[in-house]
């Protein structure tokens, strides 16, 4: 297991450096650059040719990679140009946002989906059956944009049982660590603190898991309706085993499968992808971030976050691949 | 291999759980803060820097007015000149040193005193600025009304327009300025010329920019430690949960001390995020309120105030690299004549806005009743398009995408009013919209390849130069016009000592423009921002320059 590990963590780096490549290129080829964003309205010609000169902008692209490259041997990204930060501090006071709402958006996507798609298999052709697979045809469909906006509207602006924006209640002075503010607030015992950044996660979470819950129920469905249908259930079955535990230890697990793949592949795509949700949440994240990068030409920021995501996704799966041979004995990563 | 039962991973996760639990040292003082005495004021962006020095963004500028002040200030909810830290301005008789008497008793938040000694070392910091300090979006305001430094560094940096700073005593302090400009005394209103405490700017190295041209990083004076005599103190900048927090200043040396006793600015970017977060009570109020959602909000009893018009939306015609018929002023008077900016503004913008007959609103001395006006005529747009030889004139007409401004708060609609009134009379439209920034803002701005586009502008401070001389001073690729007798007129302008004298040739520019028809005014809308129904006491300003220490909560 540990050769897996080296050989997929060593194919990381030519990847990383196609990668950049190929991102250096694109982003540089965007027409306009980051001045127009810094001065607005307000820059004169002159000024916006001062940026782009002190920028390097008008230098070959090929030799403003060759310093972009000098500084990553460096395991220098760069400060962002519109903030004047760091580019590894950026991101490490926005990833933590995206990975607390990722993560509960994937436990809320996880609790309702497999339950919910296995029943629905279970009880097939019935009532609960076509109603998650209706409910499931909607949770895709439903543009998350509008069902953050009617979540809000109901429990927010007229219950106001949950808060409309934000992590954290501003008024509560909590002390930051890590930056993931639930485990912050347990870690120091100020569980107030805590308590409220989980509040805070509660709309997001439900409007973020809508899409992922819909998937994963149709997969958990399919897939139990498959292995229900396999030889070795029947033989479960006809050797005198109870429902549960033909149920526990042999649909349930056989059918985890591509569930599991399909988890992976899902939280990856909500490490990048919840960009509405946090916008529409004011939900400080790494998405609203890139998205406000790319149109204000943000070139260190762009590139620095694209690469850590790229290797946290391959990190991400790399986990996927291992849980296989939990999920399934036979599974032997090598 | 035997997997692990979920029991086993559940007692795992709680043991870890326990585990970090208390592992970590609190630094929470003690809160307890009655929610009467916090404001939580919603705001669409991240400031970018807490040294206005440094800042060009309104968000920048929003924090640095509670935290600093300036030498003079505009008035409360207007753009007249009124003492800040300087009780009275007083020019020589050449016009280019102006002596300021300032408030004595005044501390710094740091416990420092304020003095002529300390205006000084603020103005020599800017001026003797070195190195990445002289980047024009490190100091971009210095750059704006100073032009350049004591020693520039780069080759189209202008001379500068500031001289000297000389303490005479310990509340009176001269400024020398190279020539006569109608920048002073009204730009030092401006937050980037606030005065800072010189124990902290050298105590956390505030004029050290760190990195290097294309990868500057701002000292940590600029990030953590803004030291002004405001009725607000800096007390943390949270960015990952995108809150700044201020707090009073007990120490507060001008007329009144605050009333609340925390501020805290919180980034909503959404327009509509914003209006749930005040409606669900997790803000006290709010900016850049969409000019849809100024009547329900009203209606339902929050505290919506309209800030004075201080703005101008025009419609911009290029003479250089776009259709050469544009050169020809009947063409430009007929596409005046063709616009119906009364049905605009009564159908597309916020109640209270105006038509605008010159590139600047009524409200800056130098406005001119009398300049000539283009009423709408459709009848007469023909007629001068035939005379020009244009009847079947195509226009290329940029208009921006995904953005809101004050002065424009929804460009596509205003794109399709304009753009029908126009084929009316004849002209074939070729419409090209563009993203914002940066796609828009180079289209129009720096590029030559397009014929009509409309944009705007805010004034910084109350001095007509700001409107129109910002826009027509010069050759600028946006407008593309070469006029030497009006360039020449503008810089009679700049130069005239005498205040009401300036004011008088101002009128004389405000005519000579709209005779000459680079472009057609549109409109000035007065932009609203939004309370709490509870919150009273903040005036609306037509600069931004709402001072939240008079805000309170009704008991």
């Amino acid at each position: 297991m540990f050769r897996f590990i080296v050989r997929r963590l060593l194919q990381l780096i030519p990847a990383l450096f196609g990668l950049s490549i190929l991102l250096f290129i694109w982003l540089h080829r965007l027409p306009g650059g980051p001045e127009t964003a810094i001065l607005g309205e307000r820059g004169t010609p002159e000024m916006r040719a001062a940026i782009r000169d002190n920028l390097g902008l008008d230098e070959p692209v090929l030799v403003q990679y060759g310093r972009f490259m000098q500084r990553m041997f460096r395991l220098d990204l760069g400060t962002s140009i519109a903030t004047k930060r760091e580019v590894t501090t950026e991101f490490l006071q926005r990833f933590p946002g995206t990975v607390e709402l990722a993560t509960t958006a994937m436990i809320i996507a996880i609790l309702v989906g497999i339950p919910l798609g296995y029943l629905a298999a279970r009880r097939r052709g019935r009532l609960l059956d076509h109603v998650s697979v209706a409910g499931s045809l909607i949770g895709v469909c439903i543009p998350v944009f509008f069902l953050a906006y009617v979540l809000k509207a109901i429990f927010a602006e007229n219950l106001h049982l949950f808060p409309a924006s934000g992590r954290q209640d501003p008024t509560i002075e909590a002390t930051r660590i890590t930056n993931f503010f639930v485990l912050d607030g347990l870690m120091t015992r100020e569980w107030d603190a805590a308590a409220d950044a989980l509040w805070h996660l509660v709309l997001p979470g439900l409007a973020l898991a809508s899409i992922p819950l819909a998937i994963i129920v149709r997969i958990t469905r399919a897939s139990v309706l498959e292995v229900l249908g396999e030889d070795f259930v029947r033989t479960a079955e006809a050797k005198g085993l109870t429902e549960r535990v033909v149920r526990r230890r042999h649909v349930l697990r056989n059918a985890m499968l591509p569930v599991a793949t399909t988890i992976g592949l899902l939280t990856g795509g909500l490490l990048s992808g919840a960009v509405l949700t946090e916008t529409v949440f004011a939900f400080s994240g790494i998405g609203a971030f890139i998205a406000d990068s790319i149109s204000q030409r943000d070139y260190p920021v762009l590139m620095g976050f694209i690469m850590i995501i790229a290797v946290l996704f391959v990190l991400v799966n790399l986990l996927v691949d291992l849980s296989y041979s939990l999920i399934d004995p036979r599974v032997r990563v090598r | 291999m035997r997997a692990p039962r979920p029991k086993v991973a559940i007692a795992a996760v709680a043991v870890a759980a326990l585990a970090v639990a208390g592992c970590a040292e609190s630094d929470r003082g003690d809160s307890g803060a009655s929610q009467k005495d916090t404001l939580v004021f919603g705001v669409a962006g991240d400031p970018k820097v807490l040294d206005p020095s440094l800042a060009s963004d309104g968000e920048s500028l929003r924090v640095a007015r509670q935290v600093f002040e300036t030498l003079v200030r505009p008035e409360e909810g207007g753009t007249k000149i009124t003492p800040g830290l300087a009780e009275t301005w007083t020019p020589d008789a050449t016009g280019t040193v102006w002596t300021f008497k300032l408030r004595s008793g005044v501390k710094f938040h740091d416990g420092t005193d304020f003095n002529a000694e300390a205006v000084c070392v603020n103005f020599n910091r800017w001026y003797n600025a070195k190195g990445l300090m002289q980047s024009p979006d490190v100091t971009p305001y210095w750059q704006d009304v100073m032009g350049g430094f004591a020693a520039n560094e780069r080759d189209d940096l202008p001379p500068s327009l500031f001289k000297s700073c000389t303490a005479k005593d310990a509340t009176t302090v001269d400024l020398a300025f190279t020539r006569v400009s109608s920048k002073v005394p009204a730009a030092l209103m401006l937050p980037s010329f606030s005065i800072h405490s010189p124990k902290a700017l050298e105590q956390y190295q505030a004029s050290t920019i760190g990195g290097s041209a294309d990868n500057i990083q701002y000292p940590s004076y600029a990030m953590e430690h803004p030291t002004g005599t405001g009725p607000f103190k800096f007390k943390s900048w949270d960015i990952a949960n995108k809150t700044l927090t201020l707090e009073r200043n007990e120490e507060y040396g001008g007329t009144q001390k605050a009333k609340l006793k925390t501020l805290i600015f919180k980034t909503i970017s959404d327009e509509n995020a914003r209006k749930q977060a005040l409606r669900s009570g997790d803000i006290q109020g709010y900016d850049l309120v969409g000019p849809a959602d100024v009547e329900p909000l009203k209606s339902e009893g929050f505290n919506m105030l309209t800030r004075p018009a201080f703005n101008i939306l025009y419609l911009a015609m290029n003479q250089n690299g776009g259709n050469p018929k544009l050169k020809d002023l009947r063409v430009r008077q007929a596409i005046a004549y063709a616009l119906n900016r009364q049905a605009l503004v009564d159908s597309k913008l916020p109640p209270g806005a105006k038509v605008a007959t010159q590139f600047m609103p009524d409200t800056v001395e130098g406005w001119n009743p009398q300049v000539t006006t283009y009423d709408y005529n459709v009848e007469k747009a023909k007629q001068l398009l035939a005379e020009a030889g244009a009847s079947n004139l195509t226009l290329r007409f940029h208009y921006p995408t995904e953005v809101t401004r004050p002065y424009m708060p929804n460009p596509k609609d205003l794109f399709e009013l304009l753009s029908a009134d126009l084929q009316a009379v004849g002209i074939k439209i070729t419409p090209i919209p563009l993203k914002w920034t940066p796609d828009y803002l180079n289209a129009t701005s720096t590029g030559t390849e397009h014929d009509l586009h409309f944009l705007g502008w805010t004034g910084d401070y109350g001095d007509g130069y700001n409107f129109i001389g910002t826009m027509f001073d010069r050759q600028k690729p946006e407008w593309g016009f070469n006029n030497p007798a009006l360039f020449e007129l503008f810089k009679k302008a700049d130069t005239t000592a005498d205040a009401t004298a300036r004011y008088e040739v101002y009128k004389e520019l405000n005519a000579e423009v709209m005779k000459f028809l680079p472009g057609v005014p549109i409109s000035h809308s007065p932009p609203a921002i939004v309370f709490g129904k509870d919150v009273t006491g903040v005036k609306a300003s037509p600069l931004t320059d709402e001072r939240f220490a008079t805000a309170e909560f009704k008991s």
